[in-house]
């Protein structure tokens, strides 16, 4: 089994299965469905193989902390390889992209327009999607990266609701515009590296360990990198395209997009950002923890007002993103892994909340808050799950979304208090929102068609439990992910300590006197710190930045 | 194996109850059976606590601390949260009256809720709850008690709003929820100082946080120690957090009894006991307590003077009551505390369920005025409550007689001015719940018959509350729960007479009853006896150097005495005035003129928040989501489209779709040959 290429795998299984749906017989909708389905299902499977089969271990450095790498040139004389390999960090986002393939297909039962284009435009995207997330060479992440959008256009004009165009068009020019401008940066990179070293390279392995650059340099590149993720993520206040998609995509489209689609952006700060321009991260931080503890409170205040049941859970999800982006820039281990358990919880938890609603959407041709009312009492079910969902959206403790937050926050806490204080009354705010959302959807006496609204069959809630149930089950027990997180993560943070004048243990334990040497801290003790506050590096400092003063230009 | 070690079988109980009541409830455990199953789970959790406590009272005082880690649950970095449990004395006395009285209104529950269409929903809500509040007291860190906490914040959601056909029911249950929430940003906020100053949030073993407590600064101990009790005020519902609970008496009367009386809001005065090395290196923190509790005891007192719902009496006179078991706690006096606890636990949980008994036995009449001589219909009822209400008003040898005088001894042996001033608002708050205790109990069990007699306003109103009470609003057929229920429409035709209620609810009574009356022995004021202060002496080592200054017993009497009396004039005065009340105009009520208005609006604290959050915050956010993020923000992203749209100078037309699908089938085409050509050049 070692030798079987289980990354790519993950990517051509889905690439072929949308090849092939587009082979099969129009007049079979089942069978195309069937094949979609079972397409999705087998990726599903290698994924949940690739969590089973990763290895816990603290890796020497950041570039050994990938495994299952796969690395084999592709075009020599510009200097782009073929290389695939999976982290801590990536690994559950891999796995989250298989988990939620499959149902979001599973509930697409209602889809019969253009059938094949529909699965195949899937398959197609769940491919991109496990490439941007596999991919460590960086014209092989920006070809995904760009794959990815296609087929995610094509299902919201296709399939999506009203003003699907409009939407449709905004996300891909939007996220356009932001890629442009990556792949200027990404070109820059490299071949400021190339005009550096000598060699032209792609490689995130390589580039990352090569610290030339100039500090502006360093910054403008972050920068560049910086649009093209806070659009994705997205970031307040590039914000504005996720509530028209949100809204005008098919349910399958929103889960998707909500689920995986925006932790690329986040993904791309811990993958990128934080990698390749440490120094000017660390710089910027405070610009990224301003504009979370924005996103956390202001995507929160503009939910309560919300008429649409989409747009709700949009704007929450706008505030959930702050809560990752506020983790991975307090740059401590809890505040990094807080932030990548909020990117798998909000998938499980905000996938639960789009699938309702669009089940509710199948029955009232609605998502109007305002057109409902007492659903809870004819349909119980449904008003259980909308509940839970609710629930675990809200972060509740016992539920994956407080593990990711509380985590999120103490990071915070422990390098930038105010923002941790700023940021945690956007906890009470999420049930504000929620429940104001749910008191008038669900209680009250029924009227009207809400009457006889049905209630949730066995086959959605067989698309429910697994979400719910996991996010049950990563509240109680999130030790599995937090242990095959936590050494990328690690080694995440002394990559950016080793280039950089930030010194995590400073924030956490400045008595430590161990501090900041890499390898040694691991093995210390708990975070005992009277004061964590105060910007900036301190005299303990033992790794001085490898600044480099040629680049530029 | 340590036999202290089990005290996991305590939670998993409850849990397993509500587990099944989830999966099987409704379809195959209906009524009878499914609040039997629940009574039944409740009751072994009971035992089992039972069992461990005579285990533990059997070792010695060093040996009854037993932690027992479970698993870890957020292992990050190097901050290692555990899922941890710690029994020790103060844990299992509260489970004890938790479990114990939780038995009871299960068994209560049965009844009350007999014929209700999610018969089985509310004891899988019941079950759930008791789990969580379990969980709560028996959490071995901080973060564990926090799942607790949020736990049984929502079950109180889930029972506030079980009747959520009612708006005001649904309403009530979310302003529960959202204002505890505030109170849980403290608690937030003081679990990230701790972890922030101490790294640990364990409760026990070496190295943990209490022990910690004592090296903090004098500023960091304060802030934690504000923070906890700023979740404790949301939790407790103390002033300025209280608003929710008066509310909460939207849910079934079990509920209201079990969890907005019993058990649940005082888990902010488990939380500070627990917490107290916080508090003890504090100092200052203390000082907040003991006046935000006494304040509240005062100003809920007044307000339940005036109120004409039975149940929202009972829930200002809680406030007030945990007002007390604050001041107590902001006096150092934690053991007196935890001691007025339990022996409220026993009285209003009794008052409770006898208030529940009237309204059932009423046919669902909650307004007093509506009331009267109802001794004469509901013996045992009428019997209990009256054991109840003595306990309440503090009459001497009942339960909340040495509870409450205990607080107020501790308060006055302090020696200091501010001791003083606590001890005189404390009695001053003592002589008005005689006084509106006792009007209640005349109201309700003496004087005239005014069942059929119109309200006049007279100068109180109890609001919309009064006509929820009566199904006025056309919602309550489906929502009561008793089938017997007849015509519930106010002011016209004879409605049935009132009737005692069946024994299923009259046993838990009595039981309570039982409790209210003998419940003070657990902590007589008798030092030199080997039986007196037991209490004190069982929980010593959880408070160990903690000190308190001499008591002595001359003035102890002497204060006592001053007490009764006083009281006792109170509750004279408040028979004279209500025992000759024949219509529904409120004697007393009405003399008080426009003080009563305010009095009955809670002092304006609740339409100053609603102006605040739905006026203000509700204008602000319309305007964050309209001309902010619709107008600037979004029109900013278009308007720079626009611009570069007619910059390029492409058709307008053509961008609208045609030119960005164009575009989108090249970057398809030019990434699927990219793809393949990796695929050829990779094999």
């Amino acid at each position: 089994m070692t030798d079987f290429p289980l990354l790519t795998a993950l990517v051509i299984v889905p690439a072929l299965g949308s090849l092939i749906v587009t082979l099969l017989p129009k007049q079979r909708p089942e069978i195309v469905r069937a094949f979609g389905f079972i397409a999705m299902m087998a990726t599903a499977a290698l994924a949940g193989y690739l969590v089973y089969a990763f290895e816990i271990q603290q890796p020497e450095s950041l570039r050994d902390s990938f495994q299952f790498v796969e690395d084999h040139s592709w075009i020599n004389n510009l200097g782009v390889r073929y290389i695939l390999g999976v982290d801590g960090i990536s690994l559950f986002m891999v796995a989250l992209t298989g988990l939620l393939f499959p149902l979001s297909l599973f509930a697409s039962a209602k889809v019969e327009h253009r059938l094949k284009s529909y699965i195949a435009s899937m398959l197609l995207l769940e491919a991109g999607i496990m490439g941007v997330f596999l991919a460590l060479d960086l014209i092989l992440f920006f070809a995904f990266w760009e794959v990815m959008l296609v087929p995610m256009y094509f299902i919201i004009v296709g399939w999506g609701h009203e003003r699907r165009v409009y939407a449709a068009v905004k996300f891909f020019l939007y996220t356009m515009a932001g890629s442009a401008v990556m792949f200027v940066g990404i070109l820059a990179v490299a071949l400021l590296h190339n005009s550096s070293v000598g060699s032209l390279t792609f490689d995130l392995r390589v580039l990352q360990e090569w610290n030339g650059l100039a500090e502006g340099t360093a910054r403008w590149l972050f920068l560049a990198f910086f649009i093209s993720f806070a659009i994705k993520v997205p970031l307040f206040p590039f914000h504005t395209w996720l509530p028209d998609a949100h809204v005008e995509a098919p349910t399958a489209g929103s889960v998707i997009l909500a689920g995986v689609l925006l932790k690329m952006g986040t993904y791309g700060f811990l993958r990128f950002s934080l990698t390749l321009f440490p120094q000017a991260s660390v710089d910027l931080a405070w610009v990224m923890l301003v504009l979370a503890t924005i996103g956390i409170i202001y995507g929160a205040i503009v939910a309560t007002v919300q008429k649409d049941m989409k747009k709700l859970v949009a704007y929450s999800s706008v505030a959930h993103l702050g809560f990752v982006i506020l983790g991975i820039f307090a740059l401590t281990s809890q505040g990094i892994q807080g932030g990548i358990f909020t990117m798998i919880s909000h998938g499980l938890t905000t996938g639960a909340l789009f699938l309702i609603i669009g089940m509710m959407y199948e029955r009232r041709h609605t998502r109007d808050i305002a057109a409902f009312g007492g659903v809870w009492k004819v349909a119980p079910r449904l008003g259980g799950f909308m509940l839970v969902a609710a629930l675990a959206s809200v972060g509740l403790p016992g539920f994956s979304g407080f593990v990711g937050e509380f985590l999120a926050l103490v990071g915070a806490f422990l390098s930038n208090r105010p923002y941790a204080i700023v940021s945690a009354v956007g906890v009470i705010l999420a049930s504000v929102y929620l429940l104001w959302m749910y008191q008038r959807v669900f209680t009250g006496e029924p009227e009207g068609e809400n009457r006889t609204i049905a209630d949730l069959t066995w086959r959605e809630m067989a698309t429910l439990v697994p979400l719910l149930g996991l996010s049950l089950f990563l509240g109680v027990y999130p030790k599995p992910v937090l242990e095959r997180v936590e050494p990328s993560v690690k080694a995440l943070i002394t990559h950016v300590e080793q280039r950089s004048d930030w010194c995590e243990s400073d924030k956490v334990d400045p008595d430590d006197p161990e501090a900041c040497v890499p390898g040694d801290r691991f093995e210390t003790a708990p975070e005992t710190s009277p004061e964590a506050e105060g910007e900036g590096g301190s005299e303990s400092e033992e790794n001085e930045p490898v600044g480099a003063e040629e680049g530029g230009g | 194996m340590n036999l202290l070690e089990t005290s996991w079988l305590i939670p998993a109980l409850p849990l397993l109850g509500a587990v099944t009541l989830l999966f099987f409830g409704g379809r195959f455990l209906k009524e009878p059976l499914a609040g039997m199953l629940a009574t039944a789970c409740m009751a072994g959790s009971f035992g089992w606590t039972a069992v461990l406590f005579f285990k533990m009272w059997s070792l010695d005082p060093e040996q009854r601390t037993v932690g027992k880690h479970l698993f870890d649950w957020m292992p990050a970095g190097g901050l290692k949260i555990s899922a941890s449990l710690l029994l020790d004395p103060l844990s299992i006395t509260f489970l004890l009256f938790i479990t114990g009285v939780a038995t009871l209104i299960h068994v209560y529950a049965i009844g009350y809720m007999h014929g209700d269409p999610r018969f089985s929903r509310f004891f899988c809500y019941l079950n759930l709850f008791a789990f969580s509040m379990i969980i709560l007291v028996l959490g071995g860190n901080f973060l564990v008690t926090f799942l607790g906490w949020e736990g049984v914040g929502t079950c109180s959601y889930l029972l506030i709003s079980f009747w959520f056909e009612r708006p005001s029911a649904a309403t009530a249950g979310k302003k529960a929820f959202i204002t505890n929430r505030v109170g849980d940003f403290g608690f937030m906020i003081a679990v990230f100082l701790i972890i922030s100053h101490l790294g640990t949030l364990e409760y026990w073993g070496p190295g943990n946080a209490l022990e910690g407590a004592s090296t903090l600064t004098n500023g960091a101990a304060t802030g934690i120690a504000l923070m906890l009790f700023l979740a404790c005020t949301g939790k407790s519902a103390q002033f300025p957090l209280h608003v929710w609970l008066p509310d909460a008496m939207e849910g079934p009367t079990p509920v209201s009894a079990l969890i907005h009386a019993a058990t649940m809001v005082t888990s902010g005065i488990f939380l500070i006991a627990r917490a107290h090395p916080f508090f003890e290196a504090s100092g200052q923190a203390s000082h907040v307590v003991a006046w935000v509790g006494v304040g509240t005891a005062l100003l809920a007192a007044t307000i339940a003077m005036v109120k004409n719902d039975i149940k929202r009496v009972l829930a200002y006179s809680t406030l007030s009551q945990l007002g007390y078991m604050f001041m107590a706690l902001g006096i150092h006096a934690y053991s007196t505390a935890i001691f007025h606890v339990v022996t409220h636990a026993f009285f209003k949980a009794c008052l409770f369920l006898g208030a529940g008994s009237v309204i059932h036995g009423m046919h669902d009449e909650q307004d007093m005025r509506r009331m009267g001589n109802l001794r004469k219909y509901m013996p045992i009822t009428y019997a209990t409550f009256m054991v109840a209400w003595l306990a309440i008003a503090g009459v001497p040898p009942f339960s909340g007689f040495w509870s409450k005088d205990d607080i107020l001894a501790k308060a006055w042996f302090q020696g200091t001015t501010e001791g003083k001033a606590l001890w005189a608002i404390g009695l001053l708050t003592a002589m008005l719940t005689a006084f509106y205790m006792t009007r209640q109990v005349v109201m309700v069990f003496f004087g005239h018959e005014r069942f059929d007699l119109p309200v006049i306003a007279g100068g109180s109103d109890d609001g919309p509350s009064g006509a929820r009470a009566h199904g006025a609003d056309g919602t309550s057929a489906g929502a009561e729960p008793q089938d017997d229920h007849g015509p519930t429409g106010s002011g016209h035709g004879r409605r049935k007479l009132p009737h005692e209620s069946p024994w299923i609810m009259t046993v838990p009574l009595v039981l309570l009853a039982g409790l209210s009356l003998v419940g003070g022995v657990i902590n007589l004021p008798f030092k030199d006896k080997g039986w007196g202060e037991a209490l004190t002496h069982w929980l010593e080592p959880v408070f160990e150097g903690v000190t308190h200054p001499e008591e002595k017993g001359s003035t102890l009497v002497g204060l006592a005495a001053v007490t009764v009396v006083l009281c006792a004039v109170l509750v004279g005065a408040a028979f004279a005035v209500y025992r000759h009340m024949t219509t529904t105009r409120d004697p007393f009520v009405t003399k008080l003129g426009p003080a009563a208005a305010v009095l009955d609006s809670g002092y304006g604290v609740d339409a100053a928040y609603a102006a605040l959050t739905v006026g203000a915050g509700g204008r602000a956010a319309e305007v964050l989501a309209g001309p902010v993020d619709q107008g600037s923000i979004d029109g900013a992203v278009n308007g720079i489209g626009e611009l570069l749209r007619s910059g390029l100078g492409t058709g307008g037309s053509r961008l609208q779709s045609g030119y960005v699908r164009r575009y989108a089938v090249g970057i398809l085409t030019g990434s699927v040959g990219l793809v393949v050509f990796a695929v050829i050049k990779a094999w």
